[in-house]
């Protein structure tokens, strides 16, 4: 089994609660979760089961009710509005079903801009940007507009903006719910090749096929984490497999 | 009926012996389901039985040496005209499909929706895992060929190379194992996507039930006889046959 490194996320008996009184709403329910280097992880569940909102908390764009979540062995709730923002900056990429490139950036321009937030200076930043394409297979595209680009490079573009510098954790909102299933394919083995190469991933999809990718699956039903799937074994054992 | 059928199949293209057979085949099939070398000569020998096969005379036709030239000549079997017509036949003809094979989940389903006190929700969830545990486990080798490749050069019998071992041939094995992966792979997404067709079915079936009037949901006939829409749950088992 590819040894898995430390862990880069960690929610722990995390709660999230909308509304008060009768009309409180459990988003989420007392859900724990680790996410460690070089694993990916898919959310499975049907429609406002909490997949979104785990995903916005791992983030750091929403906070729990109760519980913890830690990035990178510091404990966001520990932080304040600004601390908290610059760690999620500088240490989470976002991957969406629509891509979300700023038109009027080239391909490398899209990926540097996250570092020269982070006051990286132009070149380096260009630098890091052309490093993380070619990391997802398209440096022969950097210069191209996202209307340049077919759905499948628009993505791989998002995954080399979620992953430039030195962000480890991508989490994932239907990133492959814009294309077709061949295209789909691809951007998840570019994701899991990522993921493989160092980073940590968590991916929320409702189509089976892309889940698994991942290493493990988590299943939502109203808030509340009712199975996972094992850890992944390793390709020789499931070469002796016998399946009878 | 079709490792019988495929040993045909094989035997069509030259005389082999058993262990060549099963090396064949497993080859071929990317090793999905192996053969123990009992179950390849008790079938061998049934077609010889029965008219299909017939064993190479000893320094007879087809190729004049072997690696079987020392103390123990492995005896090599080839078609009849009759085993070759049933291999032609065999191309021919699509698999039955009309009388479904017996399918442990559809019954244990059917089962559960119309016996008392299991808990179908439960039931459901855990076959989803597992299915969703096998459809990671076929992506995860499908990620792989190499390893795959590897490991199975490893694995084969000492200096018992197959017959048609060429580059070409090799690539037509890797399309060959990757069609029978891709196989797997849908039948394992089809069942995921039944087993949320069941739980949707069984949700609305029940909130109808709690509609019409909670008494009606605890008021199961206890016999084998349970009036078909009652709690339109006959429906949901009924689906099992119908979307298979």
């Amino acid at each position: 089994m590819t040894t898995l490194g430390p862990v880069l996320l960690r929610l722990a008996q995390v709660t999230r609660t909308h509304g008060h009184g009768e009309l409180t709403v459990h988003a989420l329910r007392s859900v724990d979760l680790e996410v460690r280097v070089g694993e990916l992880v898919a959310v499975m569940g049907p429609s406002g089961s909490g997949k979104s909102t785990l995903l916005n908390i791992a983030g750091g764009l929403d906070s729990p009710t109760s519980g913890t979540v830690s990035l990178a062995d510091a404990q966001l709730s520990g932080l304040d509005l600004k601390a908290r923002a610059r760690l999620r900056r500088r240490s989470v990429g976002y991957v969406f079903q629509d891509f979300n490139l700023i038109p009027a950036l080239t391909a490398a321009e899209n990926v540097s801009l996250p570092r020269e937030l982070d006051g990286v200076s132009t070149r380096p930043a260009r630098v890091e940007a052309l490093a993380a394409l070619a990391d997802v297979g398209i440096a022969e595209l950097a210069d191209r507009f996202p209307d340049e680009l077919s759905g499948g490079q628009q993505q791989r573009v998002a995954i080399a903006r979620a992953l430039v510098g030195p962000r480890r954790l991508v989490l994932a909102d239907e990133p492959t719910g814009a294309l077709d299933s061949v295209t789909g394919e691809d951007v998840m083995r570019v994701l899991r090749a990522r993921v493989d190469a160092g980073a940590a991933g968590l991916l929320v999809t409702h189509e089976a096929r892309f889940a698994a990718w991942a290493d493990r699956t988590v299943f939502l039903r109203d808030g509340v984490v009712v199975d996972s799937t094992g850890p992944r074994p390793d390709v020789e054992a499931l070469l002796t497999l016998d399946p009878a | 009926m079709s490792v019988r059928n495929g040993l045909v199949a094989l035997l069509a293209e030259q005389p082999m012996h058993g262990y060549q057979l099963r090396q064949e085949f497993e080859r071929r099939t990317g090793g999905t389901w192996p053969l123990n070398i009992g179950q390849v000569y008790t079938t061998v020998h049934r077609l010889v039985r029965d008219g299909l096969v017939e064993p190479v005379p000893q320094g007879g036709t087809g190729s004049t040496d072997d690696a079987s030239e020392d103390d123990a000549p492995f005896e090599r079997f080839r078609l009849t005209d009759a085993g070759r017509a049933a291999a032609t036949s065999w191309w021919a003809t699509p698999v039955e499909r009309g009388a479904p094979a017996r399918d442990e989940l559809a019954i244990k389903l059917a089962l559960a929706v119309t016996s008392p006190g299991v808990d179908v929700r439960g039931v459901i969830q855990r076959q989803r895992t597992e299915t969703l545990r096998s459809l990671r486990d076929f992506t995860r080798l499908k990620v792989t060929p190499d390893h795959r490749r590897a490991a199975l050069a490893g694995g084969g019998q000492a200096g018992d190379v197959g017959p048609v071992d060429t580059p070409v041939a090799d690539a037509r094995a890797d399309l060959a194992w990757s069609l029978v992966l891709d196989s797997l792979i849908f039948g394992a997404e089809a069942e995921i996507r039944w087993l949320d067709h069941v739980e949707a079915r069984l949700a609305r079936a029940s909130h109808e039930a709690a509609t019409l009037g909670s008494a009606a949901v605890p008021a199961v006939p206890p016999t084998d006889a349970a009036p078909p829409g009652r709690l339109g749950v006959p429906g949901a088992a009924s689906a099992s046959g119908a979307d298979r």
